[in-house]
């Protein structure tokens, strides 16, 4: 469970985040949507340590973050999967060798043993016969599945996914959001995706925290927002003929 | 006793002619100087190269913003010296940066600098024509200007851009294609991991690389002067012996490393904190190449003083 209090995060003058709170429960896929420059990515990056609040708490299951070091964090670093939006995998490496990466870096496991769960991650993301491809090599959807095999191959405590299913046409973007909701109830993780994609929220979002202009506007679940009357969620959610049509009809 | 007029006109011919051949060999002289004293003019012409690239830096960026970069810089650098994740990894990434930034650069360099061996000993045995001076100095000129400025010098320069670029725009892209971002959110020390290696690397395989270039840069001086018949063999290998001090050896090979590890921190530096897109990276690239050889100039122009005066 990672929970976060009054969070606030400012760039220079302009304040990005506004005192968001919330929490995000374990064995459950979070979904933090709004619209594009809401302050989604900045509150991900907050959680990762990669930014640092001005003020508030985040606290990963007793473990307070705010104002530690790396050196204090690199425990609970390894503990952390990350799918960021691009992939971000490594270009000079393969398939293989990236998802081997953190496994080099961090288990003291043979390289025999090693290779196993790299085979068993990518077959776990329905990856097989790819691993000596290079990332330029496959397409959008399969570098995806491929930064999720580098996000669970340490077995992590805490997932998250900035916009796992941009760029992707509706049939993958599903099999992700799938993929992703199967393994964090598989292992019990805590994952945290952000996401503006009205299919994924309404597919896997079992618990979700809205965010309009850096302040936390409403939290729910999927089955909550047909029944709304939070007027920035309705606008936002129900922007689409389709979503309206689904609501009229609900 | 008065002289008789075709006596008189005899010797005024005589004594044009000696004239001539005094002017003559001045201006020989006065060419030999010059060329002979090539490696203190460059010096001074790298005093201008800097004082107007400063000029256009502080004009082009706040002063505050230099230091205040210059403080970031050090901070990175000291970032690098930090204990890294796995050793056996950092070998294996120190090896393969070798083979990346310096052994790819090996045929560019001997290429480059047997054609400037060749070009050096040409112009100096141009410069030497008909004087008194022994035919062996053109070995021995070819020997100093290549060992004591082209090799070290003037191929890290050539490197800066060469391997600076290459540098700047890897971690350039690596950063905005969330690469970096990555590896310190998995608990790697981004600057550990991916900076060290390509410092490590250079620090150990340029002096290597300018070893190699001095070879060629004499090879080529040795092809060129004895092809073009402007020296025997004999006399070229008698000059690049002629008066050796080993210490100028020792002063080249202390340069490289030090602009070795310019060419990698600084173009490291800029990759690195590249931000933006595409549009950035190539910028970051730029400023790489442009920052480690103004550093470079300017060390030089240090070591020298501190070295060999």
């Amino acid at each position: 469970m990672i929970e976060i209090k009054n969070i606030v995060k400012a760039f220079a003058t302009k304040e990005v985040l506004k005192e968001v709170s919330f929490t995000f429960e374990q064995g459950k896929t979070n979904l933090v949507i709004g619209q594009s420059g809401s302050g989604k990515t900045v509150l991900l990056k907050c959680l990762l340590g990669l930014h640092e609040p001005e003020s508030g708490f985040i606290n990963f299951d007793g473990l307070d973050i705010v104002g530690k070091s790396n050196k204090n964090l690199k425990g609970l670093r390894k503990q952390i999967g990350m799918v960021f939006q691009g992939g971000a995998l490594f270009d000079s490496m393969n398939v293989e060798q990236n998802v081997l990466y953190p496994l080099q870096m961090f288990s003291k496991l043979s390289k025999e043993e090693m290779l196993q769960r790299v085979n068993f991650c990518l077959k776990r993301v329905n990856l097989e016969n790819v691993n000596h491809l290079f990332p330029s090599e496959i397409s959008g959807g399969m570098k995806k599945r491929v930064a999720i095999a580098r996000a669970i191959v340490l077995n992590p405590k805490y997932l998250f996914c900035d916009e796992p299913n941009s760029g992707l046409d509706p049939y993958t973007a599903t099999l992700i959001d799938n993929l992703l909701q199967e393994i964090t109830h598989e292992y019990g993780m805590t994952t945290v995706i952000n996401t503006h994609d009205m299919n994924s929220v309404m597919e896997i979002g079992e618990k979700i925290l809205f965010i309009k202009e850096g302040r936390n506007v409403w939290e729910g679940t999927k089955a909550d927002i047909i029944t709304s009357e939070n007027q920035h969620l309705q606008g936002f959610v129900f922007s689409s003929e389709l979503f309206k049509t689904i609501k009229r009809k609900s | 006793m008065p002289s008789k007029p075709g006596q008189s006109q005899e010797l005024t011919t005589a004594h044009e002619l000696i004239s001539k051949e005094a002017s003559n060999v001045k201006t020989r002289n006065v060419v030999f100087f010059v060329a002979f004293k090539l490696i203190s003019v460059l010096k001074i012409g790298y005093l201008l190269i800097v004082v107007v690239n400063l000029h256009l830096i502080l004009y082009k960026t706040h002063a505050m913003g230099l230091i205040a970069s210059f403080g970031k810089y050090l901070l990175f650098i000291a970032d690098v010296f930090r204990k890294p994740e796995r050793r056996s990894v950092m070998y294996k990434l120190v090896v393969k940066e070798v083979y990346e930034l310096g052994f790819k650069s090996v045929l560019f360099v001997v290429f480059v600098s047997l054609f400037v061996g060749a070009v050096v000993t040409l112009q100096t045995a141009a410069n030497m024509e008909g004087s008194w001076m022994p035919r062996y100095l053109i070995g021995y000129a070819t020997r100093d200007a290549i060992l004591l400025e082209f090799s070290p010098t003037i191929i890290s320069l050539l490197l800066a851009g060469k391997i600076g670029s290459n540098i700047a725009s890897s971690l350039g892209t690596m950063r905005v294609t969330e690469q970096i971002d990555a590896l310190e959110v998995m608990g790697v020390n981004p600057v550990t991991y991916l900076v060290r290696p390509k410092i490590f690397a250079l620090m150990f395989f340029n002096p290597l690389l300018i070893c190699m270039s001095m070879f060629g840069g004499v090879i080529g001086g040795w092809i060129s002067g004895t092809l073009s018949g402007e020296c025997t063999s004999a006399e070229f290998i008698s000059g690049i012996q002629y008066d050796f001090v080993p210490f100028k050896a020792v002063y080249a090979i202390i340069k490289t490393i030090l602009f070795a590890f310019i060419i990698a921190s600084v173009s490291s530096f800029h990759g690195f904190f590249t931000k933006g897109g595409a549009l950035e990276v190539g910028r970051s690239s730029t400023r790489a190449v442009v920052f480690s050889s103004v550093f470079i100039i300017v060390s030089n122009y240090i070591l020298t003083q501190l070295l060999l005066n």
